[in-house]
């Protein structure tokens, strides 16, 4: 990575924590349904980066979510694991040959990105409301809340990276 | 011994993975006893500051419900006192004077959530203003929960909006008891388990603390039976309860000190040592 890389992440980093534990943590949109966006930090992490250092900074990202929201280390698995699980996304969603063609995660046709995107998302929620609520019985709270929230997630993600996506020159 | 370095090389990344989702899972583990872990809570030093600073601007929010709910509280507490003055009961001498049971502190919340399963608030008080793990928190209104986690300035507690809550309440009007508990269904409805079938319930009768534990007194306003519900072959209760407080609308709250508790607790300990 480059200078300028690791600063506009580790920005990325900070102002993604703060935006979730501040604003988005309150939406409960419906009563129970709030997006957790700070994994587009992993999402959008530099493709051919250090692996090593992606696990460790999602369990960091994780961990600070965690911290805010008291909620043990639920985010921090979560994160953790799709973290480990991204090359294997990537490859499935942008081809066997990825880390070749230098792809840039804006400029990828809408549907890839839109796997790739859904696939972490629901992953990360998933893994995120089992942990949380922990009991079989409630296996419906469960999906229901992954799918909604996930929905949300992958909306909120979308929009932002539109917004904040560098033209094309 | 090459061997195994290379191996340790080569899979480096899910070493990392497996022994940091290991941390991940042992710190939920932890968060599942009641006694959690000190950093890893809401407050601890960056976070309670960084909740604080964000209180302080989105309190000017809700200045003027605030203000009409201590002022109801205001009128409430002179009317009782006018009622005493007046009353056929004499007052106490000097009512300061008389050692109380229960000494009250205030606090502001300063984080606040409802939409989880297990539901924390975060205050701005601590250890330094007196605060302790395991003293009963409320608001003018009703109960709010019990610290469960006290750091120098900030302390949190465990919501009666969270599964893990069990709080002794009773009847109003009678000495039935169960306990207080959420199935995570709405944040304005909880559930009272355990009052057996002979008790006498009606919808709309209010439930308040039951005083069988050291955390809160006895006879603190809870909420009021919104549906009760007995099978036929049921031998207990089980009540919605509407609670009194907006859950979702916190903003100046009371911790209970109980001064005996610690000579109570020590009590039942040395009895329970006893029959052992």
């Amino acid at each position: 990575m480059q200078n300028s890389e690791i600063f506009s992440n580790i920005i990325r980093f900070i102002v993604l924590v703060l935006v979730q534990v501040l604003l988005l943590n309150y939406i409960n949109f419906l009563g129970f349904i709030n997006p957790f966006v700070y994994i587009l930090f992993i999402l959008v992490y530099p493709i051919n980066g250090n692996k090593t250092l992606l696990i460790f900074l999602s369990f960091l990202l994780g961990l600070t979510i965690d911290i805010f929201g008291d909620s043990g280390g639920v985010h921090a698995a979560a994160s953790v694991f799709i973290a480990f699980i991204r090359p294997l996304i990537l490859k499935f969603a942008f081809g066997v040959s990825y880390e070749y063609n230098m792809v840039k995660i804006n400029k990828v046709p809408l549907t890839e990105r839109l796997v790739y995107i859904m696939l972490m998302v629901f992953i990360h929620h998933l893994l995120l409301f089992s942990l949380e609520i922990f009991s079989l019985s409630h296996i419906l709270l469960i999906l229901k809340s992954a799918l909604f929230s996930g929905i949300f997630s992958t909306i909120v993600i979308l929009c932002t990276l539109l917004l904040f996506s560098r033209k094309s020159s | 011994m090459q061997q195994i370095i290379f191996f340790f090389i080569r899979n480096k990344n899910f070493l990392l993975f497996a022994v940091l989702f290991f941390i991940s899972i042992s710190l939920i583990v932890r968060t599942h006893s009641y006694q959690k872990s000190k950093y890893v809570s809401s407050s601890n030093f960056i976070s309670g500051s960084i909740y604080a600073i964000k209180s302080d601007i989105t309190t000017y929010f809700g200045l003027k419900q605030e203000n009409r709910k201590l002022v109801e509280e205001n009128l409430r507490l002179h009317k009782q006192l006018e009622n005493l003055k007046s009353g056929n009961i004499p007052p106490p001498l000097d009512s300061t004077l008389l050692p109380s049971k229960y000494v009250f502190f205030s606090a502001n919340v300063v984080n606040n959530t409802y939409s989880k399963t297990k539901n924390n608030i975060t205050i701005d008080r601590g250890a330094n203003d007196g605060l302790e793990i395991d003293m009963g928190v409320i608001t003018s209104k009703g109960i709010v929960g019990i610290v469960n986690n006290v750091s120098k300035k900030y302390a949190t507690i465990q919501s009666i909006l969270n599964t893990k809550s069990q709080i002794n309440a009773k009847l109003k009007n009678s000495e039935h008891f169960g306990s207080l508990v959420w199935n995570t269904k709405a944040p304005n409805i909880v559930q009272l388990i355990d009052i057996p079938r002979i008790a006498k319930v009606e919808v709309g009768d209010t439930i308040v603390t039951g005083g069988k534990s050291t955390i809160f007194p006895k006879g603190i306003r809870i909420g009021t039976v919104k549906e009760a519900v007995l099978e036929l072959d049921d031998n207990y209760y089980d009540l919605n309860i509407r609670l009194f407080n907006d859950m979702t609308n916190l903003k100046n709250v009371y911790i209970i000190k109980n001064m005996d508790a610690i000579e109570i607790e020590q009590l039942e300990k040395e009895a329970d040592d006893a029959e052992q």
